[in-house]
């Protein structure tokens, strides 16, 4: 979803809860994923191992992250695919229109892929008179009903069998309603068929970038990656710049990581290697190949060495699925690209904490997510850190936008705190202050907002200090 | 196009973030199935798996899968099989079918997808050949080649695949080493699981969405 200035995002978790199938459509999809998840990874004690296995390859590839994106370039040339570079969005929505220029291009096939949402890659081609298709089941299904993902890995997750129906019979030309999910399997595998096999170009994302040789992997049940990246004449794919990693032995612990966290699975039915286009000889496969490498961003979350484990996140989405608040308020309340306890550290550091510093507030750092997550991303500590950085507490932040929340009553209330913490005649002042008048404060401003939904506390007439100088402390 | 600038921003910036020398030495170093040493448990474990991804696996010996691929064929009313020549198994294929008229046309990949597309694409069977198998993770290696195509294995609603048994490692990591994978993989690898599924509607498991509807695999023993 675009990001604008609009974003309210306590006015979307207020709507989003207040649709009852909404949540029972995510409840069912979570609880489902959860259970799967569990079932592949059984033994605690192996999976703690894969997980610090793929923790510590992910920090390695962030500890030479220049030398190793320098090799896969180098290497992917070796191998005759075409290298770019985009620091932003916007230059690689312009790289694949120029690709699509190019080539005279109309119409692209696009395997998933998240950093086309995250640069609104449809929006953009569209407004230049371009056809781009998403062939995932999912997307497509979605970009039918003109809307954006709500999970990273299940885009239509938040509609049931009928919505689903609904859509198709709504706008797809001469289908009439059904609820069967073969029969729209069936339209849809018909209609996506036709234009894999008349696509002037195909797009795809990436899960892995092998640096060592040059190739490209893409994970997938459906095919429709593997239609999008070897049926069109010329192949793009689209990558941020923290997919790459250093050996093809370090693959399998990753790969096994990455399906069981994202749907349960040992494996998915295709993992795609790509080493380049066609060869003399060969009779399939792309005539040109073009890896686009996205930053927006991303080199500047390198620098703090806290924040940068951000980048070792695999996209599994099991964070969402884990998370009590996303599974009741779904992905499009976060209103961007990555929702989920992920969203929440990705989102601010990209787009900054101005913009997206609500987002860190959405959670009840109840370290679900950090306990799933297969590369170990500290999340709950990350959000905090963000939480602070939006107070900049310290004065040195590194986000952009730090010190937004900021605001004059609330330091002063802080500093005043602080007097009564340090300062023992400051301290009995305000116990006593406390101890008589606590009980009669009006509940307006923000007390009335706190104390909504949670029971205000009753001040006790003496305090704690005072009790214990009394009494003695027992059991001392 | 291909931006210089932004290329030397982004490492600018990436050489200035990234912490100089700090090398990073990881908590737990690999990941590796403990092997199956025995034969008969990695074809067993291999057959188990893929099965219960619903693909169906016939055991054969020697050459009684051609045999058995005819059988289907008619069993199904598939009206073809596409398949690539100059491979071990094609001159089995091209004898087997010599004479016979009452078996669906046998159908060469002989020209570049361009010309070849409308009629890959109305096949109803494709048939490859595979570098082995994964028996812990239930996936077939497949290494298109020029006699091989990439799409063979994807376009027919029904994809046959040969499995040698003593092909047939514990794990990935097994198979990279044994197939020297970095010297000698081909423009595109692959390992292929089972038919082409989705769960995009309800998370209900559905077969046949892009791909093929339908995996049948020999394994040879």
């Amino acid at each position: 979803m675009a990001s604008n200035a609009k974003f309210n995002f306590k006015k979307s978790i207020t709507d989003a809860l207040a649709d009852k199938q909404l949540r029972a459509n995510f409840k069912f999809a979570t609880d489902t994923l959860r259970g799967k998840r569990l079932a592949v990874f059984s033994d605690p004690e192996e999976t703690m191992h894969l997980r610090k296995v793929g923790n510590g390859l992910k920090r390695n590839v962030l500890t030479k992250l220049p030398q190793l994106l320098e090799q896969l370039e180098a290497k992917c040339k070796e191998n005759g695919i075409i290298v770019h570079w985009a620091e932003t969005v916007d230059e690689a929505n312009n790289i694949v229109l120029d690709l699509m220029e190019k080539h005279s291009a109309h119409k692209m096939v696009k395997g998933k892929s998240m950093v086309s949402e995250e640069m609104h890659l449809n929006k953009f081609l569209e407004d230049q008179g371009k056809l781009p298709l998403e062939t995932d089941l999912g997307e497509y299904i979605i970009q039918l009903n003109n809307e954006p993902p709500s999970h990273i890995i299940v885009p239509a997750v938040h509609k049931n069998r009928k919505q689903i129906a609904q859509i198709f019979a709504d706008n797809i030309p001469g289908v009439s309603y059904t609820e069967d999910t073969s029969e729209l399997l069936a339209i849809a595998r018909h209609k996506l068929r036709e234009h894999y096999r008349t696509a002037d170009i195909g797009l795809s994302g990436v899960n892995f970038a092998i640096a060592e040789s040059g190739t490209l992997c893409l994970v997938e049940n459906e095919g429709n990656g593997r239609m999008c990246t070897a049926v069109p004449p010329v192949h793009v794919a689209l990558m941020g710049l923290e997919k790459v990693v250093e050996k093809l032995e370090d693959i399998p612990p990753l790969y096994r990581l990455l399906c069981g966290s994202a749907t349960g699975q040992r494996i998915t039915t295709y993992f795609n290697m790509i080493k380049g286009p066609r060869k003399a000889g060969e009779k399939d496969g792309p005539k040109e190949v073009h890896l686009i490498i996205l930053d927006n961003g991303r080199s500047k979350i390198l620098a703090d060495k806290q924040l940068r484990q951000t980048l070792q996140c695999i996209r599994c989405g099991t964070c969402l699925n884990h998370c009590p608040v996303y599974t009741r308020i779904g992905g499009h309340a976060y209103g961007s690209t990555y929702p989920g306890p992920i969203g929440e550290i990705l989102m601010p550091q990209v787009e900054g904490l101005d913009k997206k510093g609500s987002l860190p507030t959405a959670s009840s750092l109840c370290n679900a997510c950090e306990e799933v997550c297969p590369v170990m991303i500290p999340i709950p500590n990350l959000i905090r850190r963000l939480r602070d950085e939006s107070y900049d507490m310290d004065g040195e932040g590194v986000v952009k936008g730090h010190g937004f929340k900021k605001s004059l009553v609330e330091t002063i209330v802080w500093k005043g705190w602080k007097l009564t913490q340090v300062n023992a005649t400051c301290n009995k002042l305000m116990l006593l202050g406390v101890q008589l008048f606590g009980n009669m404060l009006p509940k307006v401003g923000p007390l009335k907002a706190w104390t909504s939904v949670r029971t205000s506390p009753k001040f006790a007439r003496q305090s704690l200090k005072d009790l214990a100088k009394k009494e003695g402390i027992r059991n001392e | 196009m291909s931006n210089t600038s932004a290329r030397e921003n982004i490492f600018a910036r990436l050489h200035a973030s990234s912490i100089a020398g700090a090398s990073y030495a990881p908590v737990a170093e690999k990941w590796v199935p403990a092997p199956i040493e025995d034969k008969a448990a990695r074809v067993a474990r291999f057959v188990e798996l893929m099965s219960a991804m619903r693909t169906e696996v016939h055991q054969v010996k020697g050459d009684e899968w051609v045999g058995k691929l005819q059988e289907i064929m008619k069993e199904r009313g598939l009206k073809n099989l596409v398949y690539g020549q100059n491979t071990e198994i094609s001159k089995k294929l091209e004898a087997a079918w010599k004479g016979q008229k009452d078996i669906a046309p046998l159908v060469p990949w002989t020209a570049d997808i361009e010309e070849f597309r409308d009629e890959l694409f109305e096949a109803s069977a494709g048939i490859t050949t595979t570098m082995g198998g994964i028996a812990e993770s239930a996936a077939m290696v497949l290494w298109p080649s020029p006699e091989e195509p990439r799409l063979l294995s994807l376009v027919p609603p029904v994809h046959f695949a040969v499995v040698k048994a003593d092909k047939i490692w514990t794990s990935f990591a097994e198979a990279i080493e044994a197939l020297d994978w970095n010297a000698k993989a081909p423009t595109n690898a692959l390992l292929i699981s089972g038919p082409s599924k989705t769960a995009d509607i309800e998370l209900i498991l559905q077969f046949g969405v892009h791909g093929p509807t339908d995996l049948i695999v020999f394994v040879v023993d």
